[in-house]
């Protein structure tokens, strides 16, 4: 069952087309992994169905429901959620507020009269410690080193327990042990039924994780399938390696 | 204790309150709004028209004042909740400039530059607030109660998501944070407390113009918070300290009286080049610029 759809998806700045009528699906409780060189539009596409960006045409379906416009602030009512391929922490906050602002109320009102509750604090302290960081709660975002940001922005992600989750580039420039507290925390996803576009240039890692894999260049769809074939095809090589 | 030092207290507690209720927008949402004078002008001419042309007393002028610096602030802040960084500072800045120019030349209603004469010493539960150490308590209690509001608002979810909107909103919005919403209601929440200084200096001084609410205040505010720290309770009340007590400082080290106001201008400027260089979160702040 497709979770995720996107029909002639288009996005342009002053002309130049970044998005160019897209139609690709992510299946439901599958990794569906992303790739294309750079520039060839795989952020502007997690940017639009996160509603960074809006698009000029075509539709997002969301299990079912079409939308001709997304709006960041109710992505959590479609259970979509995501990283950013930049981290984008909550840098002069702790590490707890960092986790803590995504669990406790979005309410404009009621929010001022709430701080956390203590299953709120149990919450966060079960996700800080699965990514090893709860001894740092008290510590400025800041402070963390690039592969604990990593980790505090999948935190994040798992404090969410959105349906939908977008990666963009979550291993980028991580050493072997954190990429693998990384690959373990998405297959658990992937085993509580939660659907992940991984958006990802190591091709080895696409291989190990992904079930389906999209090929873009220049904003368009070059090739889609398994991933074992897709990356066999000589105009997927061509494209990506220049080869 | 002295007359003299009981005026400074009182013009402490009045820039206090000032500074907090600018903090909860500048320091902890990072919206530098230039508007904040405008809203301590509003609560003080409405103290003024009200009290001197209409007999309100003292506090259903400042609840009226409170209430028309809440209106126009929803007004503008509908408008500003939708920009932010130098947008939204130059917006600010647009406002505070139509609050000065209505002061200004809106003659019938603010007596325009001449300014309002008159204005009534309150009198609350039997105290005769024309005496300043009646005035004082008035004034302190005021602040007690505004820096509960504030620290109401700052230790609440509330508060750490306009933390959160001061570090990336955009990131904040993807949790699910309508962050127009809460830009919105903390300038209406900042806008009402300033308007309770403005009532406090109008019935201090006992005389409003327009010169004391233009754009020039509004970058006062700005130094002692930023002085005191952003996004700290207790360092507004440092920097409010530290700025209501310098010009006199500087009289006591012999500057004549008009050198000494001309320093204080100096002064102000030169601290911020200084404060930005060396330490830009302050001297207590928990937020660096």
């Amino acid at each position: 069952m497709k979770i995720l759809e996107t029909h002639n998806l288009t996005k342009h700045f002053d002309g130049v087309y970044a998005v160019n009528g897209l139609d690709i699906a992510f299946e439901q409780g599958a990794i569906t992994g992303i790739i294309g060189p750079n520039g060839s539009g795989k952020s502007t596409l997690t940017n639009l169905l996160t509603g960074i960006f809006g698009f000029n045409h075509g539709t997002v379906m969301v299990e079912g429901v079409t939308l001709k416009k997304i709006s960041a602030y109710k992505l959590p009512a479609f259970g979509i959620t995501r990283t950013f391929q930049e981290v984008r922490l909550f840098e002069q906050m702790t590490i707890l507020d960092n986790i803590l602002v995504t669990l406790t109320s979005r309410h404009v009102f009621s929010s001022l009269f709430e701080t956390h509750s203590k299953l709120h604090l149990k919450q966060a302290q079960e996700i800080l410690e699965k990514i090893g960081l709860w001894e740092k709660k008290n510590q400025l975002a800041h402070n963390l080193s690039y592969g604990q940001r990593k980790l505090l922005e999948i935190g994040r992600v798992l404090a969410m327990d959105a349906k939908i989750i977008l990666l963009d580039e979550p291993f980028a420039g991580l050493f072997a042990e954190m990429i693998k507290v990384i690959v373990k925390i998405i297959e658990e996803l992937k085993q509580q039924g939660k659907t992940l576009v991984l958006i990802e240039h190591n091709m080895e890692l696409i291989r190990e994780l992904c079930d389906y894999l999209y090929v873009m260049d220049e904003g368009k769809l070059l090739a889609e399938g398994k991933p074992a074939g897709v990356l066999s095809e000589k105009k997927v090589v061509e494209a990506y390696l220049g080869e | 204790m002295p007359a003299y030092l009981i005026h400074l207290a009182i013009l402490f507690s009045i820039y206090a309150i000032l500074a907090l209720s600018l903090n909860l927008i500048f320091g902890y949402t990072g919206l530098m709004s230039l508007a904040h004078a405008a809203f301590f002008g509003i609560g003080a001419y409405t103290v003024a028209i009200l009290t001197t042309r209409y007999n309100f007393n003292f506090l259903s002028a400042t609840l009226a004042g409170i209430i028309a610096a809440i209106i126009l602030a929803a007004l503008i802040g509908f408008v500003l909740s939708k920009f932010k960084g130098d947008y939204y500072t130059l917006g600010s800045l647009g406002f505070n400039f139509i609050i000065f120019a209505t002061m200004l030349n809106l003659q019938n209603l603010t007596n325009g530059p001449l300014g309002i004469p008159g204005i009534p010493r309150p009198n609350f539960f039997g105290l005769d607030s024309s005496i300043d150490f009646n005035f004082l308590l008035l004034s302190t209690c005021c602040l007690l109660l505004v820096y509960l509001i504030c620290r109401f608002i700052v230790n609440s979810s509330f508060g750490r998501a306009l933390k959160a909107i001061r570090e990336d909103e955009q990131a904040l919005e993807i949790f699910g944070y309508n962050v127009r919403n809460f830009k919105f209601l903390v300038f209406v929440i900042s806008a009402g407390l300033a308007a309770i200084a403005g009532s406090l200096f109008a019935c201090f001084i006992t005389y409003i113009d327009p010169t004391t609410f233009g754009s020039n205040e509004s970058v006062f505010l700005w130094s002692i918070i930023i002085l005191g720290g952003l996004a700290n309770l207790r360092g507004s009340l440092l920097g409010a300290l530290f700025l209501i007590l310098l010009p006199e400082a500087l009289r006591f080290v012999g500057f004549p009286e008009n050198v000494a106001a001309q320093m204080r201008q100096l002064v102000y400027g030169l601290l911020l080049v200084i404060l930005m260089m060396y330490r830009p979160q302050g001297l207590m702040g928990e937020y660096k610029l």
